[in-house]
């Protein structure tokens, strides 16, 4: 296929036939009978996986079988932070994968993934909070990824708009801050990846949902679809809080609950914000987009649900939680709520590596956080359906973990609490 | 926003209760059961997609637990019973 790179010189070249001429961006190809690789899931872990199936490990006769459109589900509902400031050495490795990848992904992909990483703050409210908080920095600092200790005036200096006088509603005592953390735009990720590995050979289908496994001899050997039956020689599910939903149809259950997040979007207002703060205490996260806009985050609704809008009581305190720290966003509109389903696992940490059914692996469990780790999950993903083998950074997170004991207990994936 | 049935207080705010996940898992005994076995015991759920049994305390109110069926989709709540009743045989 003929590469059509994108630039500021086809950007002017467009602009003079009044973009009249741009040519879509991946190929909308009917199912093929049989292929080698089969992902299921079409947001940016299964997009990611398919690319560096093909671009990593030279495995180009691949699918990427999503039920609805790419990057309509979690991919497209995050509140789209980076960052990779973990406690544990595992978990480290893992997300600053995650972190040097997108680093360097919008030239990889040819396509501007609008990478922003002004920093991002986690906040402590309290003396035990600061300790923990440099506790936290320091084991951090450790696993090589930088971080640094802000005191209440460092703070202050950076988030000027934050609450931190005597008789704030949620004191602020200090912090610690990833200078590299920041956001990246969601849609382009997933659209990046499909670009991708649409031109590497991917098939990209879409309104194609998988309803069963097709078992012989006691291995998965395709699925079963609204398309009718593909076959392949392996299967690699990355379908987030549906996977539970895709084990039972293979005949296993998972360490996974799915639960709704909820997000919110404010009207735009000017730049006011230059960060990406975190409070544990409230149970907030807010960013402000390119647009203007509030992007706001809070914790799960706790109890299992696959509707994709969350309740009230959560909305409200998550809200609160933003007013409290942030008085000056008290006059400000939401636009829009909303809330994906996520696939929480008991110690937060995902699941990544063959499932319990031959013939099939797995990409789940990254619960409230997984659009930072997006080209980590899909090149780990990659790496055992090619290879067989765990790659040396996913080896930690495997299913047997549950089994022997050794979680990987990072108590949050978003770093709000559940 | 959901207003759950507690069996002894009556229709009540969700913020006044808290879920406990799934019900009716059944402890293995501990010195037969094997790793795998206490593995799935302590951590493999059936994540139900649709009406599954969940274990919910009125932790703001009568501080008892009960069992509800809801709709894991529409959270529409069918069926409310005690915690030492079996899982109900169908939806009514």
């Amino acid at each position: 296929m003929p590469r059509f790179a994108y630039s500021a010189f086809s950007l002017l070249r467009h602009g003079l036939t009044g973009h009249r001429r741009w040519r879509p961006a991946w190929r909308m190809p009917d199912p093929k009978p049989h292929y080698a690789a089969i992902v299921v899931g079409g947001g940016g872990h299964g997009l990611a996986t398919a690319y560096y199936l093909a671009r990593t490990h030279g495995l180009t006769d691949v699918a990427v079988l999503e039920k609805g459109w790419i990057g309509g589900g979690n991919t497209g509902r995050n509140t789209t932070v980076v960052r990779s400031n973990y406690y544990f050495p595992a978990s480290g490795q893992l997300y600053d994968l995650a972190l040097r990848l997108y680093e360097g992904l919008s030239r990889e992909l040819d396509f501007n993934v609008m990478l922003s990483q002004r920093g991002m703050l986690m906040l402590a409210h309290s003396h035990h909070d600061m300790e923990f908080a440099r506790r936290t920095a320091n084991a951090i600092r450790r696993n090589g990824i930088d971080c640094q200790l802000l005191d209440q005036a460092a703070v202050a200096r950076r988030v000027p708009i934050l609450d931190i006088s005597a008789d704030a509603r949620f004191p602020v005592l200090g912090g610690y801050r990833q200078a590299r953390g920041g956001v990246a735009r969601h849609d382009a990720v997933a659209w990046g990846y499909a670009r991708a590995a649409d031109r590497l050979g991917v098939d990209i289908i879409q309104n194609c949902e998988v309803g069963g496994f097709i078992v012989e001899a006691g291995r998965i050997v395709g699925v079963e679809t609204s398309r009718g039956p593909i076959r392949a020689d392996r299967v690699g599910l990355a379908a987030a809080g549906h996977s539970g939903v895709l084990a039972a149809k293979a005949g296993f259950r998972l360490p996974i609950t799915s639960h709704a997040l909820q997000a919110f979007v404010s009207e735009p207002v000017k730049p006011i914000l230059d960060e990406v703060v975190l409070s544990p205490a409230t149970g907030v996260y807010v960013s402000q987009s390119d647009k203007g806009e509030l992007v706001v985050g809070g914790g799960l609704d706790l109890h299992p649900s696959y509707s994709q809008r969350g309740n009230l009581p959560v909305a409200e305190n998550v809200l609160s939680g933003l007013v409290g720290m942030f008085p000056c966003f008290a006059n400000l509109r939401l636009m829009r709520s909303w809330a994906g389903i996520v696939d929480v696992v008991v110690d937060s940490s995902p699941i990544i590596g063959p499932a319990p059914a031959y013939g099939l692996y797995l990409n789940c469990g990254w619960g409230t956080g997984g659009f930072k780790a997006i080209p980590a999950g899909g090149t780990l993903l990659a790496h055992v359906m090619a290879t067989g083998e765990q790659h040396p950074i996913a080896r930690p997170f495997g299913l047997e973990r549950f089994r022997d004991g050794a979680l990987v207990d990072e108590a949050a994936a978003s770093g709000i609490p559940h | 926003m959901m207003r759950i049935p507690c069996p002894w207080c009556g229709p009540r705010d969700e913020v006044e209760f808290r879920c406990g996940g799934e019900s009716h898992i059944a402890r293995p005994d501990p010195d037969r059961a094997d790793d795998d076995a206490w593995a799935a015991y302590l951590f493999d759920r059936h994540n139900v997609r649709g009406a599954g049994s969940e274990r919910w305390l009125h932790r703001h109110g009568c501080g008892r637990w009960f069992n509800l069926v809801r709709d894991t989709v529409t959270h529409e709540i069918r069926t409310v019973y005690a915690m030492t009743d079996p899982r109900p045989e169908r939806d009514p």
